[in-house]
């Protein structure tokens, strides 16, 4: 195959020395700010959001899959009565669950049985919502709490207490543990 | 293409009295119930069993005569759901979930002298329109048995319809959820949904019956397994159903419990959530539950048992059906002992003696420290006590290590106990016949002596594995005191350990793989569940490395290479591995031993109380 031979392009002095290229580039980077001020400035819509002074979190979709919570019904039951199945269907194995016995003499003794411990090791958590969906008794629920933080592996674990606090009082559920039940 | 006559032929084989499946050559389809370790002679050493011929779901099939239905389509890999049905109890037929369409051979028609034929040759199944249910009823010559029909189909659909009108459907909190029969069923055979539009009836829910049991009358099916239990195997009739129809209650006599020794049985046998154990309410989903299986160590019976245990904690231990030794229970006492193998008392680490106290250290240290502190004394020096709870692998080391001291006062503790009528056996120790054929000639027979010579000076070092000294052996504080060396080797921690000068933490039953022989010397195998807590060693290999650090190398690298050297120098073992005993066990020794409630089982058997 013939060689085709390319003329190197013969550079000026200016070019050589790249000092015009950079001064051209300073230009067009100062009139950008330029620009940014007086648009601030002149208060126009802007894009970006100033996380973390600004959220977007009124905004999320009542299907956003935050970190996992449980929740207390209208009526002060807790609505886990730790029948383990979301620690059984959890991918990456967050939820750990000792359960145990409600006393006879507890307002809700006919449930018998509710978590002695509750613990989601947020650092495993995918959010991917399948103990929700699992959850036959409907008390564990994703919120839209998406920034979890710590400062250790164990301040990263959610406890039972943890969990309600994040989760609250839910109402409008079905509540099979009635009079009827 | 022509069908075929597919003929099997279906035998009782007098192997292990495990049902034996002899195929004939008609048989065109393997059969993938059988077995091929059976010697396929069997069907010839009984020629006595009269066979008749059965069509199962349109394949004729040959069954011992007076077996009953839902044997044969057992035996025919047929799955029945059925709920009061239990093979080792009487057949009351009253769950109804068994049913199946049967059908007779016609009779010749009038003027007629034979019946009309298929192309089998066998009479023209007349099919009877009703459903009968197979538990309780026995084949016969030329009957047709259809498990698989529309009407099977609807029939079960309906009594699953039925039996779920007033369950409470608390899954979420009830324990037997995973292992329960009607959720199984009604997954399998129901209808998906209900029809059912009143309030159910209530009953009382958690009901204290027992020390060990809880009742919850709401689930109760009314299959009456637990009923019949009580009344047949255990003679403690305590349990009965009062009210009528939908009211009906599992309750128990007025001012009795049921709490006998076997009633933990019924919470086994129960198919639904009624009846659960205390011990295990509420601790773990069956699911998680690693199943292992094992025997029982509370005594020389060596019932067959599960392990079910979750990263490495045990959770509850279940018989295992083997009806060489415990058919498909065991007593409460057993069952339950084993949380001291997750107790915070167990020993996780080796330890010495330096001046009043202990202070933990390493293997290699412990052991060189037992060589050390006994390679200055003679052979009548030194005494090794063992224990009937060690496995043969464990005392065959034992034995080598004493052969390493030159020593012969070695004995095990004997551990007695009253024997009941049905399982327990007075012999506490699950391995006495294995320390007989093993270790030393009569077991327990010079634990006096050796006392006699601790307590005289003469034996001046004592080795005691598994065995507390100070409590069944009777040794006192005094005597072990002034011993120049005592080490214990022990999973818990005790007051001889308190006293001993090298602490050696080993492994529970549970924790390790090894051999037995029961009472009836049957060599049966334990299996690993857990791990040994913390620096706790499996016996064997401590034993191995003291054997070791005395004599030098012994080329022994796994528990299945001790099984091979022993099968070598005892003739009983001889041509065995661990892996030939399998999880059934092996008949060994000799042994006159009845087991009495086997020996009432085989009795209801024979007269055709129970299928067995």
């Amino acid at each position: 195959m013939a060689t085709k031979l390319l003329k190197r392009p013969k550079l000026t002095f200016g070019e050589k020395i790249y000092l015009p290229a950079i001064a051209k580039g300073l230009i067009i980077t100062l009139g950008h700010a330029v620009r940014t001020f007086l648009q601030i400035n002149a208060k126009k819509p802007k894009f970006t959001m100033e996380y973390p002074e600004e959220k977007w979190d009124a905004q999320l979709p009542d299907y956003y899959r935050g970190a996992p919570a449980l929740v207390t019904d209208e009526h002060g039951r807790e609505r886990c009565v730790s029948c383990q199945l979301c620690e059984f269907i959890c991918p990456p194995r967050a939820i750990t669950i000792t359960p145990g016995e409600l006393p006879k003499d507890d307002a809700f003794a006919k449930v018998e049985k509710a978590p002695r411990e509750f613990k989601i090791d947020m650092i495993r958590c995918i959010y991917c919502g399948m103990c929700e969906e699992v959850c036959p008794e409907q008390a564990i629920f994703l919120r839209k709490d998406y920034a979890i933080t710590g400062t250790s592996r164990a301040e990263m674990v959610h406890d039972k207490t943890r969990l309600y606090e994040i989760g609250g009082i839910r109402t409008g559920l079905v509540n099979k543990w009635n009079d009827l039940k | 293409m022509a069908r075929r006559p597919l003929v099997k032929n279906f035998t009782k084989g007098a192997c292990c009295g495990h049902p034996s499946f002899h195929i004939e050559p008609l048989g065109i389809f393997p059969d993938p119930m059988s077995e091929p370790t059976v010697a396929p002679a069997a069907t010839d050493a009984k020629p006595s069993v009269e066979m008749v011929n059965v069509q199962v779901d349109g394949v004729w099939m040959k069954f011992p005569k007076g077996m009953r239905m839902i044997k044969a389509l057992e035996e025919a890999a047929k799955v029945i759901p059925h709920y009061c049905y239990h093979p080792k109890l009487s057949s009351p037929g009253n769950c109804r979930m068994c049913l199946v369409e049967m059908g007779m051979p016609s009779r010749p028609a009038p003027g007629q002298s034979e019946p009309e034929k298929d192309e089998h040759g066998f009479a023209k199944i007349q099919w009877i329109p009703r459903p009968a249910i197979s538990c309780a009823n026995t084949i016969s010559e030329g009957m047709g048995i259809r498990t698989a029909s529309t009407m099977v189909e609807e029939v079960r659909k309906g009594v699953m319809e039925f039996l779920l009108i007033n369950h409470p459907l608390d899954c979420p909190i009830c324990d037997q959820a995973g292992e329960c029969r009607l959720q199984e069923f009604s997954v399998g055979f129901g209808r998906g949904q209900s029809r059912f539009q009143d309030e159910k009836v209530h009953k009382p829910k958690n009901q204290d019956i027992g020390a060990r049991i809880v009742l919850d009358d709401e689930r109760c099916i009314m299959c009456s397994r637990c009923v019949r239990f009580s009344s047949e195997i255990a003679d403690e009739d305590v349990l009965g159903f009062t009210e009528r129809g939908s009211q009906t209650v599992l309750t128990t006599h007025p001012g009795q419990r049921l709490d006998h020794n076997y009633s933990l049985n019924t919470v086994d046998i129960c198919p639904v959530g009624a009846l659960t154990s205390k011990d295990f309410r509420f601790q773990m989903r069956v699911w998680f539950l690693k199943e292992t299986p094992s025997v029982c160590t509370g005594c020389a019976r060596g019932c067959n048992t599960e392990i079910g245990s979750r990263e490495g904690v045990i959770y509850r231990q279940t018989p295992r059906q083997n009806d060489d030794v415990n058919s498909t229970w065991m007593c409460d006492q057993g069952r339950l002992d084993f949380h001291w193998v997750n107790s915070d008392r167990r020993l996780i680490d080796p330890m010495l003696k330096d001046g009043a106290h202990h202070r933990t250290t390493t293997w290699p240290q412990a052991v060189s420290a037992v060589a050390d502190k006994l390679r200055g004394l003679r052979g009548d020096q030194i005494a090794i006590i063992g224990s009937g709870r060690m496995t043969n692998e464990e005392l065959f080391m034992l034995k080598k290590l004493a052969a390493a001291l030159k020593t012969e006062s070695l004995d095990i503790v004997p551990r007695t106990g009253a024997a009941d009528n049905y399982l327990v056996s007075a012999d506490r120790n699950p391995n006495t016949a294995g320390a007989g054929l093993i270790f030393c000639d009569r077991p327990g027979s010079t634990l006096a002596t050796i006392r006699q010579k601790v307590a005289s000076g003469e034996i001046k070092a004592v080795i005691a594995w598994r065995e507390n000294l100070l409590e069944q052996a009777g040794f006192t504080v005094e005597e072990l005191s002034q011993l120049e060396v005592l080490v214990a080797a022990h999973v818990m921690a005790n007051a001889m350990a308190e006293l001993a000068h090298v602490v050696l933490p080993t492994a529970a039953w549970s924790e390790k793989r090894g051999s037995m022989i029961n009472a009836t010397g049957r060599l049966q195998r334990l299996n690993k569940a857990s791990e040994p807590p913390g620096n706790a060693r499996d016996d064997w290999e401590v034993l191995r490395d003291l054997t070791q650090a005395l004599t030098g190398t012994n080329g022994l690298y796994l528990v299945e290479d001790v099984f091979k050297s022993m099968a070598t120098e005892i003739p009983e073992l001889g041509g065995l591995s661990l892996g030939k005993i399998g999880e059934a066990g092996l008949p060994l020794l000799p042994s006159s031993e009845v087991i009495p409630l086997l020996h009432r089982e085989a009795d209801r058997k024979t007269r055709g109380i129970i299928v067995g």
